[in-house]
């Protein structure tokens, strides 16, 4: 019986369980204006990805438990010594290296507005996000970078504040756990599976 | 704050002059059914030959190394296509290697070639890009493309690229724009004249007789970008030949072309906006700090470079290409230019980024009409025409072969070519395409140096590929 590819991780090497692609047959490409001659051939071909997200996975899972992570430059001899970044960096983009982690949850509860924003009615194959999708870039007090995410519930406008959500139910363990309200939305409002 | 070494900003060095001898390319459309990707190499590589009047086989015996543009082997679904080219074009056991910077994979395929030919490893070489975007439906392909944003936290998100420049045309629209509609009819306009030149363009893929408010009414994809805003998704090739100069001299001897010279420069920047640290705006020649003190003031908001409104590594590519040329005004050095229009906001952008118009004031490249080829306000000749091939938004964006088809045409112009290439009977009866009957030259008469910018992601490479007529060398 065909089940879904997994897999985990022991003594750092991947185990894995299911089924990781999944035959279809070929179909012939036949020229309906010229006796039905062969052109070409359907080749479908589904398979999982095996995806690790190494020194960014503390961001991921944090989502889950409804925090969000950023990272800092604490390196004294580096010129960008301080510097926020959210999308999280492992290491500093200037002296290259660790960053520390830090709760950037309190600071975008207090902060987060929106820099600018789209709405978007159409989408690529693989989407899981509702239509129309409201994309929002984010920044946030004392932060260098603008994060990419969506907002949830209202409409999106410049310099609007934003406080984050996370899917702490059900979680996808992508950044599509991530989400944005407008301040002072009410908890009964979020949707489903997100919380404060 | 980003902050540049002198070593970094120094001006690159050629060891020796390089020259582009001939270019050809495919017919453009969004599937070709009946055609293997090497098949339109071979129309490519057959019309370079044939526009230096000698056979693809004698052109062969000059080639010395090979450069090839290909950015997207989930879409063609081979790996080294590279190889399956080179050997289709008969040309092992010459050296050969893939380029692939996603949109500006066409740019840095001649950013290569003309390393390869400078630095005196080869004297010459040939230069091809093609991309195959039929083999999977419309909205796979869209998604195939969001590949080209960050996996884990960018393309999630909808998983369609419109939207990631959508964001940058609001903030632009907002800051520069002033919000006001008529910027966003000016947006429209751009598509309006990108289609339209590519009626005249028996290779383009997409020619429409539009107005604004057709593309404005037009389905919205990301707002505020609509579907007549957005480039096309192509299927064609490309092909350019480099050369030292005798080299270049024995090849154009019974050629109505002439020798170009070549100069190309790359740029980068993060591949997600997001990362976009705030910092000075590195000046062009023709601009001074001075006339950007009070950028914010002018435009609030517009202070934050690049932010989401300017593309950092098109201006360092135009930093060092002007500087490797010896321009100093674009608009005043320059006789036309094909820009990477993959969607009309990235066009306005980048009027700014390479000097055409200081920051904040891309739109009057427009509606002045100086990127025309005729003036529609003077009915004279357009200043500086743009994308006279109808761009990526009319023409064709076959990804790998983009950045050399826009180098093909403006070479065709320096050649004077123009309408032998585009005007011939023969040639829209081959594609089986209809010549309008009110088919208009586009020539730009006298046309003595050109730009061509290649561009991928949002921003993440940029090159800028500069030709000259030898005889009008600035420097």
């Amino acid at each position: 019986m065909s089940m879904f590819g997994q897999a985990f991780v022991k003594e750092n090497k991947y185990k894995l369980k299911g089924d990781f692609h999944h035959l279809t047959p070929n179909t012939p490409i036949r020229n309906a204006d010229d006796g039905w001659k062969l052109l070409g051939i359907t080749n479908p071909r589904e398979m999982t990805y095996i995806h690790s997200y190494g020194g960014e996975a503390i961001f991921f899972e944090s989502l889950s438990q409804g925090k969000l992570l950023a990272t800092r430059c604490d390196n004294a001899g580096c010129d960008s010594k301080g510097t926020i970044y959210i999308p999280f960096r492992i290491h500093c983009p200037d002296c290259l290296g660790k960053n520390t982690v830090i709760d950037l949850t309190d600071e975008a509860k207090k902060s987060a507005k929106i820099h600018t924003f789209m709405v978007c009615e159409r989408s690529g194959a693989f989407n899981i996000l509702d239509k129309p999708i409201k994309f929002i870039n984010i920044e946030f007090d004392g932060v260098a970078t603008i994060l990419m995410s969506y907002l949830s519930l209202g409409e999106p406008k410049f310099a609007m504040r934003v406080v984050p959500i996370f899917k702490t139910s059900g979680p996808t363990f992508t950044i599509l756990d991530l989400s944005w309200v407008p301040e002072g939305t009410r908890k009964e409002d979020l949707p489903e599976g997100f919380s404060f | 704050m980003i902050t540049f070494s002198k070593q970094q900003l120094k001006i690159p060095q050629l060891q020796r002059p390089v020259y582009l001898v001939t270019a050809g390319q495919s017919k453009f459309d969004r599937a070709f059914p009946d055609k293997r990707t090497e098949e339109l190499c071979i129309d490519a590589f057959t019309m370079a030959s044939r526009l230096l009047d000698i056979s693809p086989a004698e052109l062969k015996r000059y080639i010395h190394s090979c450069y090839y543009g290909h950015f997207a082997d989930h879409f063609g679904d081979q790996l080294l296509g590279e190889s399956v080219i080179h050997d289709r074009l008969g040309l092992d056991p010459l050296g050969n290697v893939g380029v692939k910077t996603g949109g500006a994979t066409g740019g840095s395929t001649l950013w290569e070639g003309m390393k390869a030919v400078a630095s005196g490893y080869s004297d010459c070489v040939l230069v091809m890009g093609w991309e195959r975007m039929d083999e999977v439906p419309t909205d796979e392909g869209n998604f195939l493309i969001s590949c080209a944003a960050d996996k884990d936290w960018e393309s999630p998100l909808g998983h369609i690229y419109t939207g990631y420049y959508a964001v940058m045309a609001q903030r632009y629209w907002q800051i520069f724009g002033k919000s006001e509609d008529s910027f966003r009819r000016t947006l429209a306009e751009i598509s309006v004249k990108h289609h339209g030149y590519a009626r005249f363009n028996p290779y383009a893929q997409s020619p429409m007789k539009l107005t604004v408010d057709d593309v404005l009414n037009s389905p919205v994809v990301a707002y505020p970008l609509r579907a007549l805003d957005c480039c096309l998704m192509s299927v064609g090739a490309a092909c350019a030949i480099l050369c030292d100069e005798d080299t270049a001299t024995q090849l154009t001897k019974n050629s109505k072309n002439k020798p170009l010279r070549v100069y190309i420069a790359a740029g980068s920047h993060t591949l997600r906006p997001a990362d976009r640290l705030d910092m000075a705006i590195p000046l062009l020649p023709n601009e001074t700090a001075e006339q950007y003190k009070d950028l914010g003031e002018r435009f609030p908001g517009g202070d934050r470079y690049p932010g989401f409104t300017g593309f950092l590594a098109a201006r360092i590519a135009a930093y060092y290409g002007y500087g490797m040329a010896g321009i100093t005004d674009p608009s005043e050095d320059l006789d036309l230019v094909e820009l990477h229009d993959a969607f009309t906001i990235s066009d306005v952008q980048t009027y700014e980024d390479v000097g055409i118009r200081p920051y904040g004031y891309g739109r009057d490249y427009v509606e002045s009409g100086d990127c025309y080829h005729t003036n529609p306000h003077t009915g004279q000749p357009g200043k500086l025409p743009s994308n006279l091939s109808g761009g990526l938004i009319g023409c064709m964006h076959s990804v790998g072969a983009t950045g050399i088809m826009q180098t093909f045409e403006v070479a065709s112009h320096i050649w004077n070519r123009w309408d032998e290439l585009h005007g011939d009977e023969k040639v829209w009866q081959q594609f089986n395409r209809e010549k309008p009957s009110d088919w208009t030259s586009l020539q730009v008469q006298g046309a003595r140096r050109g730009m061509a910018i290649s561009h991928a992601g949002v921003g993440s490479h940029v090159t800028s590929t500069i030709l000259m007529d030898p005889d009008h060398l600035i420097k």
